[in-house]
């Protein structure tokens, strides 16, 4: 911006790539899909509330999957909730962003071994973005989560290719 | 009134069952098929008056038997009874007491889906926890868990 620094004088212009701008724009309004599946739903909520108030990052919980970029898969993932997981993911516009919330929705958590009816990990059904450890995560290592995965929309680009390959959707 | 003393009021009015007393974890055994009959006696009889189902569990005993166990209480008199069924792992049908208690509803279905206990006269015996294409019972003692459930892989 050097050389053009200052030139204008009503101030009203910045320069920056339309990546840039679109994907600053998008990193701090990802809105998230409202649904919990168990104890990790009341930390999410920790999150959304006051104290932690996870709105400064312009998160905004929606009903609906069509208006989300966001899913937070908060809780214990259970082969009949599966599907469902799945067919929310496949309702949400591209691009989209899966966040794998505690131990439960990682790898199984405490049911790795005897938990006949629970999914080990929601990686098996969608794609996971960020997984955040914890049973339950505190708030804390939500928002930071959070922030991995604003880090990793800052980075998307829509022509640059990322190892070798043009990006689609997902960033 | 004690268990004892239900067992020999009981005992009294079903001179034909084969009611026996467990004194060792104080409750009742009732044949499998005599269980609603003597479910509407104990749930109206003025003396024991046992009309809340405070709990009705599925069991597997994992010696070939399967269990259905029935917590009863009595608002009126505050006391309360342990009723136990007995039946075989390869048939194991038992009365419904849906219909004395509607508590048992829902309990009853739980312990269709988890057990596999098979309760006659049900009016909706469906699986109430696990998907309806479930295969198998997943509480009994030799249950193994599939290696697939609709395409998901379900081992660690």
């Amino acid at each position: 911006m050097g050389l053009l620094d200052k030139q204008f004088d009503d101030g009203n212009i910045v320069l920056t790539s339309l990546e840039g701008v679109l994907n600053w724009a998008r990193l701090c309004s990802l809105w998230q899909m409202s649904f919990g599946l168990a104890c990790c739903a009341i930390e999410m909520m920790a999150a959304s509330a006051s104290h932690n108030d996870i709105m400064r990052f312009g998160v905004l919980p929606r009903p609906s999957p069509r208006q989300c970029d966001v899913m937070i898969v908060a809780g214990t993932v259970t082969l009949k909730m599966a599907s469902r997981v799945k067919r929310l993911y496949e309702q949400m516009a591209e691009p989209r962003y899966v966040v794998s919330m505690g131990s439960c929705s990682n790898c199984g958590g405490p049911y790795w071994e005897h938990g006949y009816h629970v999914l080990k990990g929601v990686d098996r059904v969608v794609p996971v973005d960020v997984y955040v450890p914890g049973c339950p995560p505190r708030p804390e290592a939500l928002l930071e989560g959070w922030m991995r995965l604003q880090e990793k929309v800052r980075d998307f680009s829509l022509v640059k290719p990322q190892n070798g390959k043009p990006q689609n959707g997902r960033a | 009134m004690n268990t004892k003393d239900m067992f020999d009021h009981l005992a009294a009015l079903f001179p034909d069952l084969e009611l026996q007393l467990d004194e060792d974890v104080p409750c009742i055994i009732v044949p499998p098929d005599a269980i609603r009959e003597v479910g509407l006696q104990l749930r109206d009889d003025e003396q024991l008056l046992l009309d809340s189902l405070m709990c009705l569990s599925g069991v597997d005993f994992a010696d070939g038997t399967l269990g259905v166990v029935y917590h009863l209480h009595s608002m009126l008199h505050n006391h309360k009874l342990t009723v136990k069924v007995v039946v075989p792992v390869e048939n194991p049908h038992v009365q419904t007491v849906e219909r004395v208690w509607r508590t048992a509803d829902w309990h009853e279905r739980e312990a269709y889906d988890l057990i596999g206990v098979i309760f006659d006269g049900h009016r909706d015996l469906r699986r109430i926890l696990n998907p309806y294409d479930w295969e198998g019972h997943p509480l009994r003692k030799d249950y193994e868990v599939p290696e697939f459930y609709n395409g998901m892989k379900v081992p660690y």
